[in-house]
């Protein structure tokens, strides 16, 4: 781990690697927390793996990837968004192919665009040890306009989420939050692709939250547990893969899915070991 | 004086299946308790949503408060038939009860005070006050139907709607609760849906009962002979295909 430290002192583009795990994991824990309390996994991937249709097009154009991607990103959240709004019963069937045909248009791209393809694995995998400051900036600026709306809005977004029906008889407008939700989905998936990459990102944005919610009592503190659990894995994750120069994404990505998996499994055991206590107390008493 | 829930000949079908409700003419005038029973699918469920606004009559009109379903809503306090949330939701009986100020509330941030004094007075009534920070997923049956009808007051409703408020509760519970309502309705109309007509019978001012058409209102008291005639047995359920025969017409 000292040899990662070190490096850490030396190199700005470790320290950049640092800060974008922190201003990704803002966004998973926030967002991250949404996706798991209203079920909108399945949406979330859709939305990130259209993505790569417009990274692919922007490559191709010789734009900026990663604006692309943003612009992709959120023509597929309100598409998405639409479609399971007006076709539920379909909803499924037609994400699926959205899915995979924004994924099928990216790859056509940047397969027509002249040179060396290095970037399609690093925009699938991620690439967190190569983020630029401008694309800091832009991740701290998307994760601004993801706290601002949060928090100007949050009594509705925990409407939505909670009982959507009674959310709609109280008044809320809630295609106008459900599509905001996703929006912000599709700003979050921008962030985490210099991290983790369009494939992982849907770990990165389910996995803190789904163990910040084994122990937490309301969706303030889910997220704010999310948040630091991110922080945790991205900054394990990379310190763990700098030295045996691993990939840092599948790294991270492994380190989340090993801890929901210890935290699921020990939770269990301990419900079932309280359980037995609680039953043996009560048959001890007369 | 004009009704508050007014049906004028309304009928309704979902996009696919046979009509749920045909014809339907029903008044309900100002602090009436109003039971609403009938068999599975004999549009109950339906009605309700027509009043909310949630659905859009076929055809005929129903209007609330002589205005549109949903130009009424905020007059509107309703717990629905089943907790549509997932139990596991991390949010506290407070939290919860504070969500039926919406609409009342500021747009922006948080809840004013107003907002939890009011939340309060509707938990203490309820008296669910001291469940305040229960996370929602560790109350009873009884417990969580107490919580969703304070968040139905907590917009201070001139109509309070139920859909089948005790369906997953023990007798005693539903006793309590029902006791409630008819404390609430001294100072709100209140409209309940049930399969128990002998139960509510001892607490609602009129009967209701629909199986796709309004087949009869009757003021109560309903006496149990009336309801052996109605039902040709003492009913907790009411079975299929019933027909309202009916000894004394109001």
């Amino acid at each position: 781990m000292s040899p990662f430290l070190e490096a850490l002192a030396r190199h700005a583009f470790l320290q950049h690697a640092l800060a974008a795990g922190v201003l990704a994991s803002i966004a998973c824990g926030i967002v991250g927390s949404y996706v798991v309390v209203k079920r909108i996994g399945y949406l979330a991937g859709g939305v990130a793996h259209t993505a790569l249709g417009g990274m692919g097009i922007a490559y191709f154009l010789g734009k900026s990837p990663l604006g692309g991607a943003l612009v992709a990103a959120l023509l597929a959240a309100a598409v998405i968004g639409w479609v399971s709004l007006r076709f539920r019963q379909h909803e499924d069937t037609i994400i699926g192919a959205l899915w995979a045909v924004g994924m099928a248009i990216g790859i056509l791209f940047i397969s027509r665009t002249p040179g060396y393809n290095v970037d399609l694995m690093s925009y699938l995998f991620g690439n967190i040890l190569m983020v630029p400051r401008e694309d800091l900036l832009l991740m701290g600026g998307l994760d601004g306009v993801i706290i601002a709306l949060v928090w100007l809005f949050r009594k509705q977004f925990l409407a939505v989420c909670f009982d959507e029906e009674f959310a709609r008889l109280r008044g809320v407008p809630v295609e106008v939050f459900y599509l905001g939700l996703l929006l912000m989905v599709a700003l979050t998936v921008v962030i985490l692709i210099q991290v983790v990459g369009l494939i992982l990102v849907l770990a990165l944005l389910t996995l803190p939250a789904a163990i910040a919610g084994q122990y937490v009592r309301s969706l303030a503190a889910m997220m704010f547990m999310a948040t630091l659990l991110g922080v945790l894995f991205t900054g394990a994750g990379l310190a763990l893969s700098y030295e045996p120069d691993m990939p840092a994404g599948a790294t991270i990505i492994l380190l989340a899915g090993v801890a929901y998996l210890l935290s699921a499994l020990g939770r269990g055991v301990w419900l079932r070991l309280l359980r037995h206590r609680r039953k043996a107390v009560s048959q001890a008493k007369p | 004086m004009k009704p508050i829930i007014e049906l004028m000949d309304v009928s309704f079908a979902y996009d696919i299946g046979p009509p749920a409700l045909e014809h339907v003419s029903l008044a309900v005038e100002e602090g009436e308790f109003l039971g609403l029973v009938g068999p599975n699918g004999g549009g109950k469920s339906t009605l309700l949503k027509l009043v909310l606004g949630l659905l859009k009559s076929g055809s005929g009109e129903v209007r609330v408060a002589g205005r549109s379903p949903q130009a009424a809503r905020s007059m509107i306090g309703y717990v629905p038939q089943y907790a549509r949330f997932a139990r596991d939701f991390p949010i506290s009986v407070e939290e919860t009860v504070l969500l039926g100020r919406l609409g009342t509330t500021r747009l922006l941030g948080g809840y004013g005070v107003a907002d939890r004094e009011m939340a309060r007075r509707m938990m203490a009534e309820t008296e669910v006050l001291d469940l305040l920070q229960r996370p929602l997923g560790t109350l009873s049956g009884g417990q969580l139907q107490r919580v969703l009808v304070a968040r139905a007051l907590a917009c201070d409703p001139h109509i309070l709607i139920l859909d089948e408020p005790t369906a997953n509760i023990d007798l005693r519970a539903e006793t309590e609760i029902f006791d409630l309502f008819k404390a609430l309705n001294q100072r709100m109309t209140i409209v309940v849906v049930s399969h128990d007509i002998a139960f509510i019978s001892r607490y609602v001012t009129r009967v209701a009962c629909l199986n796709r058409t309004l087949l009869c209102h009757q003021p109560v008291p309903v006496g149990s002979e009336v309801i052996q005639r109605l039902y040709g047995m003492p009913v907790q359920r009411i079975p299929h295909g019933m027909t309202c025969e009916m000894g004394e017409k109001p």
